[in-house]
């Protein structure tokens, strides 16, 4: 029988074949915790007994959720994080060098066709790089930290062809949040996604990641793309489903004459054409995350904004999704082009998204973002609207202090 | 089930669908080890009052998707120390279901009730059936595959590990 890439990648952990339904306990090849996460699993390892992690090169911590600490609460959680990766000999990530998912490829502490564990919901964005990545809580990780393993369930698959090129101006994120969409909040619970079609083959490794990140937003326990097209700078053996591997359901999707998308308040599957809402009045806009905090996010809005300025009502702030896109940023001109054009450069991590600090909406305010949440309080406070969009979605709109379509801006 | 109360009676608070980790306690108040903080805040954007009017022992109840968004164990804890003895939904989002059975805290799928707010329950956790006492209903919620079950029954995860070192299936 045909096995899907879960299905495989799972198989080739534990020495045999298992499909859909099965219950393993397979070896890991890496797993993270953040600072939401971190101090929790921490705490959780040393109650059960916890010694040594199972291997110190495979395991990492990373403060990007309250980073820099906006008091000495927080600042007392990363101390507690920084004095365990110490003492376990592990890396951890300070303050700026960026958010987890981010950091966690840019290091290569997760390749194609690994099992990697996070303790943050959005792990699934691995499944950019063909592997199998899922997001646990704070003592699943601590389990695994300690024995170098995690219990799953083989995942049933649902299967998203998507076929046609995407239009000039509409990007992975649209893409995503059009599916999001379709599938709904729950519409992939307990299950995996397989991402596969031509559109999926053009896609960079940044916009693979994008897609891969929202999967977490169906519910799924992991979001895979084909690995047809994916480029890295590395040789790696591509993972492929079989051609009679069994999906539980399969979408069909033409994209060639999708336009921009909005999600609009409150869930993130409550997604429209722009269209819907071109006018709606915006205050702040936000571009980082690690849905869409990268290098060609930041160009594209640099693009849009390049020799303007945001309009006088808005205020914008980006956060890079690391340091070394930051830094990137800076060589080609981008970084000076969005400030240049008002917008407030923050340190690379979390904060708006989560709602923990710099960057909380004020009461009655909209905001458009980059993220891949707009639950109700997400961004700090229950009183403000937020509708997600592209990139180029958010810097379009900070420039007409309304939600509008970039692509005027674009061709 | 040696870790946990195996039979609950108490009263039923029932909310709706898609309750997401942020409406169970927004992410502001997660970056904490004092779980007092968090039961303080705990569903406070969705109803501002559960957290006077629960009592210790009561039921959450929900409908679809329970527990959505983030990976925050906080969101179980929270509702652990405030005073929740089991959560009730017709299905629950996956991570919060796994930390919930790994902090201890009981959940049940239903998928077709029909419990409303206010109703007595009670609540045989091994048999997984559920009595509404008030309109005389039983429910059976699907049952945890068995090594869910051996986790509960220590009391969580880290009674488990503590005890076998290791995972068995």
């Amino acid at each position: 029988m045909g096995q899907t890439i879960s299905e495989k990648i799972i198989s080739n952990h534990i020495g045999k074949k298992v499909y859909a339904g099965e219950l393993v306990v397979s070896e890991v090849d890496g797993c993270m915790a953040s600072d939401t996460t971190g101090p929790l699993t921490i705490k959780a390892f040393h109650e059960m007994g916890g010694k040594k992690v199972f291997s110190p090169d495979k395991c990492a911590l990373i403060i990007d959720h309250a980073a820099p600490s906006p008091n000495e609460r927080i600042a007392n959680l990363h101390k507690m994080m920084r004095d365990f990766a110490k003492e376990q000999g592990m890396r951890l990530f300070e303050i700026g060098e960026g958010i987890c998912h981010q950091v966690m490829v840019e290091n290569a502490y997760v390749k194609p066709g690994n099992i990697f564990i996070g303790a943050d919901s959005h792990t699934p964005t691995y499944g950019a790089l063909n592997a199998f990545a899922c997001g646990v809580g704070s003592t699943d990780l601590a389990a695994t930290m300690m024995t170098g393993k995690i219990w799953l369930k083989v995942p049933q698959t649902i299967q998203i062809n998507c076929s046609g090129k995407l239009q000039e101006g509409v990007t992975a994120k649209d893409l995503i949040l059009f599916l999001v969409g379709k599938v709904t909040v729950s519409g992939a619970t307990y299950q995996a996604i397989e991402f596969t079609g031509e559109t999926f083959e053009r896609l960079s490794l940044a916009s693979r990641m994008t897609v891969a990140n929202m999967s977490s937003e169906m519910g799924a326990k992991t979001g895979i793309v084909h690995p047809k097209g994916l480029k890295l700078d590395y040789d790696f053996e591509a993972i492929t489903p079989d051609e009679d591997a069994n999906y539980i359901k399969t979408f069909d999707f033409d994209v060639a004459g999708l336009e921009p998308q909005v999600s609009a308040p409150e869930s993130p599957d409550n997604v429209h054409n722009i269209s819907n809402y071109e006018g709606t009045k915006i205050n702040y806009a936000f571009i980082g995350t690690c849905c869409n905090g990268r290098l060609e996010d930041l160009n594209i809005a640099a693009e849009i904004l390049k020799g303007k300025k945001i309009h006088p009502d808005v205020r914008m702030v980006i956060a890079p999704a690391s340091q070394s896109v930051l830094l990137d940023a800076i060589s080609n001109g981008t970084m000076s082009t969005l400030i240049e054009a008002g917008a407030s450069l923050i340190t690379s991590g979390c904060g708006p998204c989560v709602g923990t600090h710099q960057g909380v909406p004020a009461d009655g305010e909209v905001v458009i973002s980059a993220a891949n949440r707009n639950f109700r309080g997400r961004m700090g406070n229950p009183n403000s609207n937020i509708y997600l969009g592209a990139p180029s979605t958010v810097a379009a709109s900070a420039l007409e202090g309304q939600i509008v379509n970039p692509k005027k801006y674009l061709v | 089930m040696s870790g946990v109360q195996t039979t609950i009676k108490a009263k039923a608070h029932v909310y709706g669908d898609h309750i997401d980790t942020d409406r169970i306690i927004p992410g502001k108040y997660t970056k904490t080890l004092d779980m007092t903080t968090l039961a303080n805040h705990v569903l406070e954007d969705l109803d501002p009052n559960f957290n006077k009017i629960v009592q210790q022992g009561d039921i959450l109840v929900a409908g679809i998707n329970f527990g959505c968004g983030s990976s925050r164990e906080q969101a179980p804890l929270a509702l652990k120390k405030s005073g929740v003895s089991v959560v009730i939904a017709k299905d629950f989002a996956r991570i919060f279901f796994r930390n919930a059975i790994n902090i201890g805290l009981p959940v049940l799928e239903i998928a077709d009730h029909n419990i409303q707010k206010g109703a007595e329950l009670d609540i045989d956790l091994k048999s997984g059936i559920v009595k509404d006492l008030t309109v005389d209903v039983t429910y059976t919620a699907t049952k945890l595959p068995d090594i869910m079950i051996n986790i509960l029954s220590e009391g969580g995860l880290v009674n488990y590990l503590t005890k076998y070192g290791d995972y068995s299936l």
